[in-house]
């Protein structure tokens, strides 16, 4: 029997296919040329009409009002999350007239724009100022940043009741059966087995809605409070400078893009046990 | 030639004037709200909240097609091959998706002027430029709906299996008739859910072009709110007209759904 003694040599490896100069390459060259000819140019129209002296003047402003829309939104965002509860189990109870009412919250909540909400309040409330006064209640209502939280409350309330009420019926029925075979009672088996499992699917929607409520947020700069948006505007109307938006851009960029990341690590730390 | 058009405009203009939900023959605020505020003519504001509910529905209307074309042909580009199609079409949605609203809005109201203005200086022409706020509303709002409606296609491109393609192939037929006879259907199928609740944010966000003085259902009520100080009426009129929109989109969009299903196999 024989066998090979020699080995043999290294032949050069195969020639590269040539890749084809096909259109979607083309399109895609041409695409990127046209951001990078926009962002040299939105570099250029900034570089042109910098001063240190609006940066110093109006950089503080800004960073205030990325507090003020920040707050805004964390406060209301838990001040609806608590008010979403009762909500979602109004939705899914079966006495006829609860679940009515909180179909018609969500519905009016959800089916009109925020802006006109929040005008039907700051606006809107005024016509009831003797009522008001008289409960005590007129001094926060005539404050736009109250209007803008209470507005604000509501509206996401709203969404996260369906949000949760969707994460709650998405619980297989078998977990419920599950748990009462156990023998455990209804209130430990609803806050041990069923929301945790319905908050894993919630999770992203809360994430969805926590971004949209940032960027919904702007619109209290048309009632006069002076969140980012708003410093924005009034830096624009002083100096009638366009990069003061592009500087209300970045920021807002930046944080719905952290706030996203951060929400795909928490859905990835989470979801550990489901992956395989 | 012209006066044909004018004759078919006029007649156009009588249809929609008999058929005028809110001030027509027939509408709501002539029968219901004959001497009230909300009369229609000069003493009340029927008219003028009529005429911003058109101009609200139409700007929508007209974004639509805008941002379904848009945002199809994203959606493609997101899948395609080619590294650099996929960075420029995520760099597009990463932008748009992210900003607000109101700030594309400004920008695209404010910069498109400056553009403009630019462009129109180094052609010799050294006036004043001013954007209609219908088009810098249409633009703003189909870019923010394009690029949510990419995400939406994209899922949807996803859910078709290879196989439909192949089976495309296999029947020897061209790329650009496989996505018209078979990827389409189903594509608007799978779609049409999320395109439906594209659609509802769409709708609520033409609120914002009020801001840029467009007169629209918001602004024409807080015009009228600001002169008879009347504001929680007027307003809840203006909330009152967007929920009716949503119902009857949300009518549509269940008919269309039941139209794409036809073919399904009852279950």
């Amino acid at each position: 029997m024989s066998h090979i003694q020699t080995m043999l040599p290294a032949l050069p490896p195969p020639p590269e296919a040539l890749k084809r100069y096909t259109l979607s390459r083309l399109v895609g060259r041409a695409l990127l040329g046209v951001w990078l000819a926009a962002s040299v140019g939105i570099f250029l129209f900034v570089v042109e009409s910098w001063s240190p002296e609006k940066f110093t003047k109006y950089g503080p402003s800004f960073i205030s009002g990325l507090g003020v829309t920040l707050t805004l939104v964390g406060i209301s965002i838990v001040l609806g999350g608590i008010l979403s509860l009762p909500l979602a189990f109004g939705r899914m109870t079966r006495i006829k007239w609860i679940s009515w009412i909180a179909y018609a919250y969500v519905y009016f909540f959800r089916g009109t724009p925020l802006i006109t909400q929040l005008f039907l309040v700051y606006y809107g409330l005024g016509s009831f100022r003797p009522y008001l006064e008289a409960a005590g209640l007129w001094s926060l209502f005539k404050d736009a940043w109250f209007c803008a939280l209470f507005t604000f409350t509501l509206n996401t309330a709203a969404y996260q009741a369906e949000i949760l009420r969707g994460a709650i019926q998405s619980v297989p029925r078998g977990q419920h059966e599950g748990a009462a075979a156990l023998g455990l009672p209804k209130s430990v088996a609803f806050f041990k087995i069923i929301l945790p499992q319905a908050m894993i699917v919630a999770l992203r929607p809360y994430g969805n809605e926590i971004i949209l409520m940032i960027k919904g947020s702007a619109i209290v700069a048309i009632v006069t409070v002076f969140d980012l948006m708003g410093e924005t505007r009034r830096a624009f109307s002083r100096t009638y400078d366009f990069q003061m938006y592009l500087w209300a851009a970045v920021l807002y960029l930046v944080m719905v893009e952290m706030l996203r990341n951060l929400w795909a690590w928490i859905e990835m730390r989470l979801t550990r046990h489901l992956k395989r | 030639m012209q006066a044909a058009f004018a004759a078919l405009s006029s007649i156009v203009s009588w249809f929609a004037g008999i058929v005028d939900p809110m001030c027509g023959p027939i509408g709501i605020f002539r029968i219901f709200a004959q001497d009230t505020l909300l009369s229609c003519g000069d003493t009340g504001w029927g008219d003028e909240i009529a005429y911003g509910f058109m101009i609200t529905a139409s700007l929508a209307i007209c974004t639509l097609p805008i941002g379904l074309f848009l945002g199809f042909f994203i959606a493609l580009a997101k899948q395609s091959q080619e590294k650099s199609l996929r960075l420029a079409t995520n760099i597009y949605t990463t932008i748009f998706r992210g900003l607000p609203e109101l700030l594309t809005l400004f920008i695209v109201y404010y910069g498109l002027q400056i553009v403009v203005q630019r462009v129109m200086a180094t052609l010799g022409y050294e006036g004043p430029v001013e954007i209609n706020a219908f088009i810098a509303g249409m633009v703003a709002l189909g870019v923010v709906f394009s690029a949510y409606c990419s995400e939406v296609l994209l899922s949807a491109f996803k859910a078709i299996p290879h196989g439909q393609y192949e089976a495309g192939d296999a029947l020897g037929l061209h790329r650009g008739k496989t996505m018209r006879l078979i990827i389409l259907p189903q594509l608007v199928r799978i779609a049409l859910p999320g395109l439906g609740n594209l659609w509802m944010a769409l709708l609520k966000d033409t609120a914002l072009v009020s801001v840029i003085g467009l007169p629209d259902i918001l602004r024409q009520t807080g015009v009228a709110a600001r002169v008879t100080k009347n504001a929680f009426e007027f307003f809840s009129i203006a909330c009152l007209l967007f929920l009716i929109l949503a119902m009857v989109s949300s009518l549509v969009f269940s008919a269309l759904e039941r139209w794409t299903k036809r073919a399904e196999a009852v279950r």
